[in-house]
């Protein structure tokens, strides 16, 4: 029923809406592989207002340091993995 | 030994530290502005003295070694360890300890991997169980560049990490919050619970130090 | 674009690893905020929100404690829980007497700061 299922290729949303986000900025735009599904939480850009709004599937996201940085200085084993909600994912082919 | 972490590290990170003594003195507009919204507070019956002082008994009691008790549970007994992996709430609440606000998430180190842990929006932590983070875990330094350059300031943590290794930096973006569970030191085979619980630092549990081994 | 608490990646000096233990009002807070979320008048998410809306400069000069308490302040007044008046006549009152008491011994630059 998920929307994403891990191994799916995603990229984060490149977008740079006003308000209370909690996807880095460091990362929209970029590329990564979802890891594993967390289950629906609430939805912190709405929650951060004392509103109410429907719960997000939360997936978390594991990117390779080097795709995420490209001078990166390390092993190309290194990854970054950040927990972002489903409004922030684009299915990659 | 390929594959496996070096460490120097005799700085002593993560230990135990004599409690705050009240200052005599104020010092601070926010002080004062902190005190302001506690009285008004008070009087208007939002909360009572007593709360805020149970809050604050209730924060001291957290300390690391409620950690240090969940890993070195998870060294001598590999179901307790498979269900700190599979969810760690439940397992940690097998110990008596209650996540009341945040879902934990064990991340284990393994001869292939090594795990560390931030909140580069903000400073989550697994208060929960670890008590309040240490202030380089909310400085500026450390939330920007563990992102950026992990093994620059695992470093300067005086961790060292083969390249063979793959670092895995866990960045607290949302409701989730993380617990390293580090490697057992070699030479701990004849150790009960007890002493190996003695052996885990604070900061092998967020990741920035790993365990050294017992001569 | 930025939002202030955005840094994960920005070029930033060496990180200090010596071990700070809170202060004696540090910890105050740290209940005042726990106690005043208990009630359902400040979650996690409006707390950040709240520290977000200090603006770039207040996240680089206050320090986390002094975020929380400025964030703490805003969220009860967003809240209609305490108004801005109350709450500067309430600091003026409690700077008066601590310094009739001889509790008050302000750093320097501190005094700029009172509205």
């Amino acid at each position: 029923m998920t929307q994403f299922a891990p191994g799916d290729l995603v990229r984060i949303r490149d977008d740079y809406p006003p308000g209370h986000i909690r996807t880095p900025i460091y990362l929209r735009g970029k590329e990564g592989v979802v890891e594993r599904y967390f289950g629906a939480f609430g939805n912190p850009e709405v929650l951060a207002y004392n509103l109410k709004g429907p719960k997000k599937d939360l997936y978390k996201i594991r990117f390779r340091a080097a795709d995420v940085w490209p001078d990166y200085q390390g092993s190309p084993k290194d990854v970054i993995e950040a927990d972002i909600y489903e409004h922030w994912l684009e299915k990659l082919a | 030994m390929s594959g496996d972490h070096h460490h120097h590290h005799d700085h002593g990170h993560g230990h135990a530290h004599s409690p705050p003594q009240p200052d005599d003195k104020v010092h601070s507009y926010y002080q004062i502005l902190s005190i302001a919204l506690k009285e008004l507070l008070i009087e208007k019956n939002v909360v009572t003295a007593a709360e805020v002082r149970r809050f604050i008994e209730a924060r001291d009691s957290i300390t690391p070694a409620n950690g240090a008790r969940v890993i070195a549970r998870a060294w001598v007994d590999p179901a307790f360890r498979a269900r700190l992996l599979e969810d760690a709430n439940k397992a940690v609440g097998e110990l008596g300890f209650e996540m009341t606000t945040a879902r934990l998430v064990a991340v284990e180190n393994t001869q292939e991997a090594h795990n560390v842990v931030v909140c580069t929006l903000c400073s989550c932590y697994p208060r929960d169980l670890l008590g309040l983070p240490p202030a380089w875990y909310k400085s500026r330094a450390y939330r920007a560049r563990i992102v950026r350059e992990p093994r620059a300031v695992l470093q300067e943590f005086g961790t060292e990490l083969s390249d063979d290794v793959a670092l895995h930096v866990h960045d607290s973006t949302a409701d989730i919050r993380f617990l390293v569970l580090p490697r057992r030191p070699a030479g701990t085979q004849h150790m009960s619970e007890a002493e190996l619980a003695a052996l885990v630092t604070r900061d092998s549990m967020i990741g920035v130090t790993v365990l050294d081994q017992v001569a | 674009m930025r939002s202030p608490q955005d840094i994960g990646g920005l070029p930033e000096g060496p990180v200090d690893t010596s071990e700070h233990s809170l202060t004696f009002w540090e910890k105050q807070a740290d209940g005042l905020r726990a106690a005043v979320g208990a009630k359902g008048l400040m979650s996690s998410h409006e707390s950040r929100r709240a520290i977000e809306s200090l603006g770039h400069d207040a996240m680089e000069r206050l320090t986390y404690y002094e975020r929380w308490t400025a964030a703490l302040s805003r969220q009860m007044v967003d809240r209609g829980v305490l108004t801005q008046d109350e709450i500067d006549a309430k600091v003026a009152q409690v700077r008066q007497r601590l310094h009739d008491s001889g509790e008050l011994e302000l750093a320097p630059g501190e005094a700029e700061k009172f509205a």
